[in-house]
């Protein structure tokens, strides 16, 4: 099934992520993912995350689907030139992976491969563009497709709470103008902030999901304030995590500020993506306190 | 070294139309290539529509001293101009937009890289010779060379600060991109097509040469 199907019938969309592991061994991941999330509307598998090698996005969403449950195969320009993509984009058509998450990517420089040569031969906005081309019936270099050319759900990105919203806003219309459907957003901890860019993103009349990342612990939020990008978690909500060191620790006080954001947000967007990060296990207790259960 | 080429006509009429423009002609590395004859055509016929409200044939205005002192020569034909449009590589185009930063500054030319000596080009500004100038489309600030991903169709997610991911000490070039569009009043210019780079071109053109 095609997310954006979800999105026309009006639902607020909840997704879900899972990394890979960095290995060939996926038994377990797949119990929690049909443990945890199998009722949520489709589950998103990224594609070596953070610019650290992993077991290919493609083979997990296969082996998702054949699960029952409807993967968002995520495509970064990092490690693939245009021919490369174009090919894996018809890998992922013919075992009838619909859905689609279109990045640019890390720089290889933040992951564990330093050494390996970045490609960004294509970009987040020329990549939904080139699938627009492959669902035209051509390919990027002007062939012809033999037979039905794919159809794709294309999803791109944004960061609503960067220091540089405008920028990021600029770039989301070029994403729109390319071809992007729905969009999903990077980890939100300030609602209002997240609240005035719905105000000027709906002008572009997409559904957009917000992110949420379940802040683990303190230190985690430390990390995340000091070197991830269009991430700033208030004081407030640090010092809460502060508070009682047992619920932190079991993830209670963690949920309970995610659901509380989502909570906050919801008449503004269309829809929730939770980046569990391991807690997968914590994902139906968040939508249940966050009143989507 | 390396071989500058003129953009075709219709790019730069589209680029000046109904525009006053002054122009600057770099014949530094011109032993290498500068297309004269196309050139000298092309602002002849400029001046007959009445568009031109000066030229500077001069080299090196890489070196931003140089370029600095030859400027103000004709601070009033640039005044007067509503642009100014760069018969150089990409570098000399970088470092007139870079100090006029008011006034929209636009490539004329295509620049394409040949191994060797590269003018006198100062430490502040890159050009890659990548052979498809996006100067006109970003403020005449490179996104080749400003962006560590090289990115063409605008910022990624990973500017922290208004710093890059890859290196905390560098400014995000789509950020100053973007900045710099604002400051000209053309920030529709980022409303343009998608663009998909051509690694085909500087091959096929090194080929021909």
């Amino acid at each position: 099934m095609k997310i954006t199907e979800a999105f026309e019938r009006g639902e607020f969309v909840v997704t879900a992520e899972v990394g890979p592991p960095k290995g060939c061994h996926i038994e377990n991941m797949l119990e929690e993912a049909k443990t945890y999330l199998s009722d949520i509307t489709a589950v998103n598998v990224t594609d070596n995350q953070s610019s650290v090698m992993r077991l290919g996005s493609l083979a997990v969403c296969k082996a998702l689907k054949d699960e029952g449950l409807t993967p968002i195969f995520q495509m970064t320009c990092r490690d693939r030139n245009r021919i490369a993509l174009e090919s894996d984009l018809l890998s992922a058509a013919m075992f009838g992976i619909e859905n689609l998450l279109l990045l640019t990517g890390d720089h290889t420089k933040l992951g564990d491969h330093p050494q390996a040569k970045p490609v960004f031969d294509l970009d987040s906005v020329s990549l939904i563009h080139t699938v627009k081309q492959l669902e035209s019936g051509v390919d990027l270099g002007g062939n012809e497709l033999v037979g039905e050319p794919p159809k794709f759900a294309k999803g791109a990105v944004v960061s609503p709470c960067s220091d540089s919203v405008d920028v990021q806003l600029a770039k989301m219309e070029r994403k729109v103008a390319a071809g992007a459907e729905y969009f999903q957003t990077q980890a939100v901890y300030e609602p209002e902030k997240f609240i005035q860019f719905m105000e000027k993103a709906k002008q572009f009349g997409k559904p957009v999901q917000l992110g949420i990342v379940i802040p683990k612990s303190v230190g985690m939020c430390r990390y995340m304030n000091a070197n991830v990008a269009g991430i700033h978690i208030p004081e407030e909500m640090i010092d809460e995590l502060k508070a009682d060191k047992e619920k932190t620790k079991a993830g209670i006080t963690g949920v309970e500020i995610a659901a509380r954001i989502i909570r906050e947000c919801k008449p503004y967007c269309q829809g929730v993506h939770i980046m569990a990060m391991g807690w997968e296990s914590k994902v139906p207790s968040l939508l249940e306190q966050a009143g989507l259960r | 070294m390396l071989i500058t080429q003129l953009k075709d006509k219709e790019t730069i009429v589209s680029l000046t139309e109904g525009k006053k423009v002054f122009i600057i002609n770099c014949h530094g590395c011109k032993e290498v290539h500068f297309p004269e004859k196309e050139a000298k055509e092309l602002q002849d016929e400029m001046t007959a529509d009445g568009k031109v409200t000066g030229i500077l044939t001069t080299d090196y205005i890489c070196n931003p001293d140089n370029l600095k002192l030859r400027l103000e020569k004709h601070a009033e034909e640039i005044k007067a101009a509503d642009a100014v449009l760069v018969l150089s590589c990409g570098v000399g185009v970088q470092t007139v937009a870079g100090y006029l930063e008011d006034k929209p500054v636009y490539a004329a030319c295509d620049t394409y890289p040949l191994p060797g000596f590269q003018g006198v080009t100062p430490l502040e500004y890159d050009c890659d010779q990548c052979g498809e100038c996006y100067l006109n489309l970003t403020g005449g600030i490179c996104p080749i060379t400003a962006c560590s991903k090289s990115l063409v169709n605008g910022q990624c997610g990973g500017s922290k600060n208004g710093k890059c991911e890859v290196d905390s000490e560098m400014e995000c070039g789509w950020e100053r991109i973007y900045r710099r569009l604002a400051q000209l009043g053309r920030l529709d210019v980022l409303k343009c097509p998608t663009q998909v780079r051509n690694y085909a071109t500087d091959e096929e053109v090194s080929k021909a040469e």
